[in-house]
């Protein structure tokens, strides 16, 4: 990451003063967390390891009740710079939960960060009962395990399959497919 | 003097009428001829949609579909067949009772169609013998309809179970299925069934 | 943490040497505990069911036995893993996975342009609703999606429109086949061949019709297209009234639907199930209200909402919000303004097809369109959009290439489904089946 991206890593815009220099704007906080915006859409950066409580905290105080999307992405053959806030590590594999109020019509996005060779994050079963389907797909697609889910196992591929498709370094498993005969074409 | 099968039972002008009971028995396997509900995907619902009023398989003795398959003779795949459910297909598949015909209704059936990925069958001939094959995406219900034609047709010229014969086969045609058990999946995909 | 049956602690047992140990009394437990407590969810892995298989059962004990996947319910490849005691559920588990096709990493090799067909198979019943979600999340990452015009928006939302009347149709019609009035089946049909041939004047396709695209829409609404809907809006209303009368006081369909399958509002939103479902216990969330998308503030219409949670009340909400798509299309037929179909970004959309002739410029970009894809600014979005089924969103993430770095689709039925064994305790087998209906889960976005 460049020195600019690091100061003022979020956002998608830098805001310049009449010198023309860069400003760094004041980060932005919620709930103690830095917060990025990524197309207008409000996202949170938590550690791991308060995630639980945090999720509790946001569904019983903020009115987020309602677990909208519990998936993951990996980054392993991303390119570009990963536009993370000053304090977040970029991981290999992140969870991405997405989070509604119904009250307030609100959305809001927490991306944690898995490191590849510790695969695990705490499971939101306890605080969101929805997400178990939503933990299984994740664990079945990227191998990550969510402790504290209470049947985390294969729900999309068969039970007993090898690999975890969604990984960037499983190959897609097409077939060359090949046109044979043409001969002599007129 | 013979009955002209053509015209159905308008051609008889006599009382007795003599036929090869080949033909008789083909006559009655292509006019009573019931699927088994294997609708997948989105080809189900073209399948329904040419069961119900509009474009009415009824009109062919095939407005049931048994969810038995001991009580059908025909399966149309209709789908995308994914790697879970291949088993599931074989096995549906053995409890039909012979005679049975299989046709693959649109291409994912056919080869996999635009999913050349890990998760699917690049054609369910890798795991059931194929009579007919019935491209779109999905077909048309008169596509469909086409299909079925064809198939009655080579029920009646008795074609099909000539060419199995020919073959050396019986209608199980003789395919080896293994279950999968855990293997590393390769790279080039060989799905159930053994490649091609 | 299985508890299979709800014990009371008398007071001399709740005194253990640890102390006095106390159940929270039952009221004062969230949705999340009620769900632990009761105990619905069968958490049996398949090969362990699959072993008990080879056991005689005891005559007191309950029977695990399957549904599916291949059964003739018409909602796809789900199998159900159901605890019998007698006729009776106890607990059960839905098994997934008979219809992955691997779509999210097929669309991480497809171009943004390329993506709708691949989404559009996701929920096959309402494909349009799948490829919007695309169009919608590209055109954020592109920053157009302001830009898109306004033409083309309501043109999106007459198709939708169109396309959810043609999936609650499908289900009515399902879902009395479901439940043994086979005359709705056919009736059902009957309307959405009409919905499917006016589908086909327009987009070309009766099913997955790769229509609305980043930018717009494929092509412009074809001459005669006013008549056609109006046609198949005055065919459907009185039929729909028939329907109404067919099925709703009829009491076989009543004593099949009422009470059955209830879930409360608590449990729903615990559980992050949106759509009819949501709106049966009484909470009025539909996001075409609450927060629109496209231009649905411009149209009154209203969201139908149950009080029960029953599966009566969903088929109610169903066959209502078929009237009300049918008065937002009446009213979008006069809102409609002209202008382009698409937006004139060049980057995006592909050129005229007669242009390609006179412009070396036109030939390149749309030879750079189809073949290479045009390159989407990376950043990460989430979109959503009021499918039949609930929130259907679109999760992408885009490292500036020309196709998506990951493509996550929420899809409704996915989330809905975990509703089922909380709905299916108690119940009967046949209950099984109507409940099954009732939630209205399309298998190809469950597993997509």
């Amino acid at each position: 990451m460049s020195d600019i991206e690091a100061t003022s890593g979020f956002g998608d815009e830098s805001v310049a003063d009449e010198t023309g220099a860069a400003t760094i704007p004041e980060p932005e906080t919620r709930f103690g967390l830095p917060v990025t915006r990524s197309r207008g859409q409000q996202v949170l950066h938590p550690p791991r390891e308060g995630l639980v409580d945090l999720v509790r905290r946001l569904r019983d105080d903020e009115g987020f009740h309602v677990c909208v999307d519990l998936t993951a992405v990996d980054y392993l053959a991303y390119e570009p710079p990963r536009r993370l806030p000053q304090d977040v590590a970029p991981e290999r594999f992140e969870v991405v939960v997405g989070l509604l109020s119904l009250e307030t019509r609100e959305r809001l996005r927490l991306r944690v960060q898995v490191p590849a060779d510790d695969a695990t994050c705490p499971s939101l079963f306890e605080v969101h009962p929805g997400t178990e389907a939503l933990e299984r797909e994740v664990y079945d697609m990227y191998g990550i395990e969510f402790t504290g889910h209470p049947d985390l196992t294969r729900i999309l591929m068969p039970e007993d399959w090898d690999g975890f498709p969604l990984r960037k370094d499983y190959p897609v498993g097409a077939i060359p497919v090949e046109f044979k005969g043409v001969q002599n074409a007129r | 003097m013979g009955w002209d099968m053509k015209r159905g039972l308008e051609g008889l002008d006599h009382n007795i009428f003599t036929a090869k009971v080949e033909d008789l028995v083909n006559w009655s396997r292509r006019r009573s001829f019931w699927g088994v509900t294997f609708g997948l995907a989105c080809c189900a619902l073209e399948m329904m949609a040419a069961s119900t009023a509009h474009y009415d398989l009824g009109r062919f003795g095939m407005e049931v579909f048994r969810a038995s398959p001991r009580q059908s003779d025909l399966m149309i795949v209709a789908g995308r067949l994914s790697q879970k459910m291949a088993p599931v297909l074989r096995q549906v598949y053995d409890q039909m009772m012979e005679p049975k015909w299989v046709l693959s209704m649109g291409v994912c059936a056919s080869t996999g169609g635009m999913f050349n990925n890990y998760a699917l069958v690049q054609g369910v001939d890798q795991i059931v013998p194929v009579d007919v094959y019935a491209p779109g995406c999905p077909p048309g219900p008169e596509t469909l309809i086409h299909a079925i034609n064809t198939i009655h047709e080579q029920i009646q010229n008795g074609e099909l179970l000539r060419r199995r014969e020919a073959r050396g086969q019986g209608a199980g045609a003789g395919l080896v299925v293994e279950q999968r058990d855990g293997q590393p999946q390769p790279a080039t995909a060989a799905p159930i069934g053994g490649g091609r | 943490m299985r508890s299979d049956a709800v014990t009371t602690v008398s007071s001399d047992a709740s005194r253990t040497y640890e102390g006095s140990q106390e159940l929270t009394p039952r009221k004062g437990a969230g949705a999340a505990e009620l769900m632990r407590e009761v105990g619905s969810v069968l958490r049996m892995s398949e090969a362990e069911v699959a072993a008990l298989a080879d056991e005689e059962p005891a005559e007191d004990e309950t029977m695990i036995l399957n549904m599916g996947p291949q059964h003739p319910s018409t909602h796809g490849v789900l199998r159900l893993m159901l605890e019998l005691e007698g006729e009776t559920v106890l607990r059960s588990k839905p098994v997934i996975g008979y219809l992955h096709t691997g779509m999210e990493k097929t669309g991480e090799t497809l171009t943004y342009l390329q993506g709708p067909t691949n989404v559009t198979r996701m929920d096959y019943a309402a494909p349009l609703f799948n490829e919007l979600v695309f169009s919608l999340a590209t055109e954020t990452l592109l920053g157009i999606d302001e830009g898109v015009p306004p033409r083309a928006q309501w043109i999106r939302m007459l198709l939708c429109e169109i396309n959810r009347m043609s999936s609650h149709l499908l289900w009515l019609a399902t879902n009395g086949l479901d439940l043994g009035a086979i005359s709705m089946m056919l009736f059902g049909w009957r309307e959405r061949e009409e919905t499917l041939r006016l589908l086909e004047m327009i987009t070309g396709l009766r099913m997955n019709h790769n229509y609305i695209r980043p930018g717009g829409v494929a092509a412009d609404l074809p001459d005669g297209w006013r008549d056609g809907v109006l046609r198949v809006l005055d065919l459907c209303a009185p039929r729909l009234d028939e329907y109404d009368e067919l099925l709703t006081g009829q009491p076989i369909w009543r004593a099949r639907l009422q009470g059955v399958g209830v879930i409360t509002a608590d449990e729903a939103i615990a559980l992050g199930v949106t759509g009819p479902i949501l709106r049966s216990t009484g909470v009025p969330w539909d996001l075409r209200k609450d927060m629109p998308y496209l231009f649905y503030e411009q149209v009154e219409f209203a969201a139908v909402v149950g009080s029960y949670g029953d599966s009566f009340d969903r088929y109610a909400i169903r066959l209502h919000e078929v009237r009300e798509s049918m008065a937002i299309v009446r009213q979008i037929l006069d809102a409609l303004p002209p202008g382009d179909y698409r937006i004139q970004d060049r980057k995006v959309t592909p050129p005229p097809r007669a242009r390609i002739d006179e412009s070396m410029e036109a030939l390149i970009h749309h030879f750079k369109i189809f073949t290479e894809g045009f390159k989407v600014p990376e950043g990460e979005v989430y979109c959503a959009v009021e499918s039949p089924r609930g929130e259907l969103g679109c999760y992408m993430v885009s490292d500036g290439s020309a196709v998506p770095y990951r493509m996550h689709i929420r899809g409704p039925s996915f989330v809905n489904l975990q509703t089922l064994p909380h709905m299916l305790r108690g119940g009967l087998i046949a209950d099984a089946v109507a409940v099954t209906s009732s939630v209205d889960p399309i298998l190809g976005e469950v597993d997509r």
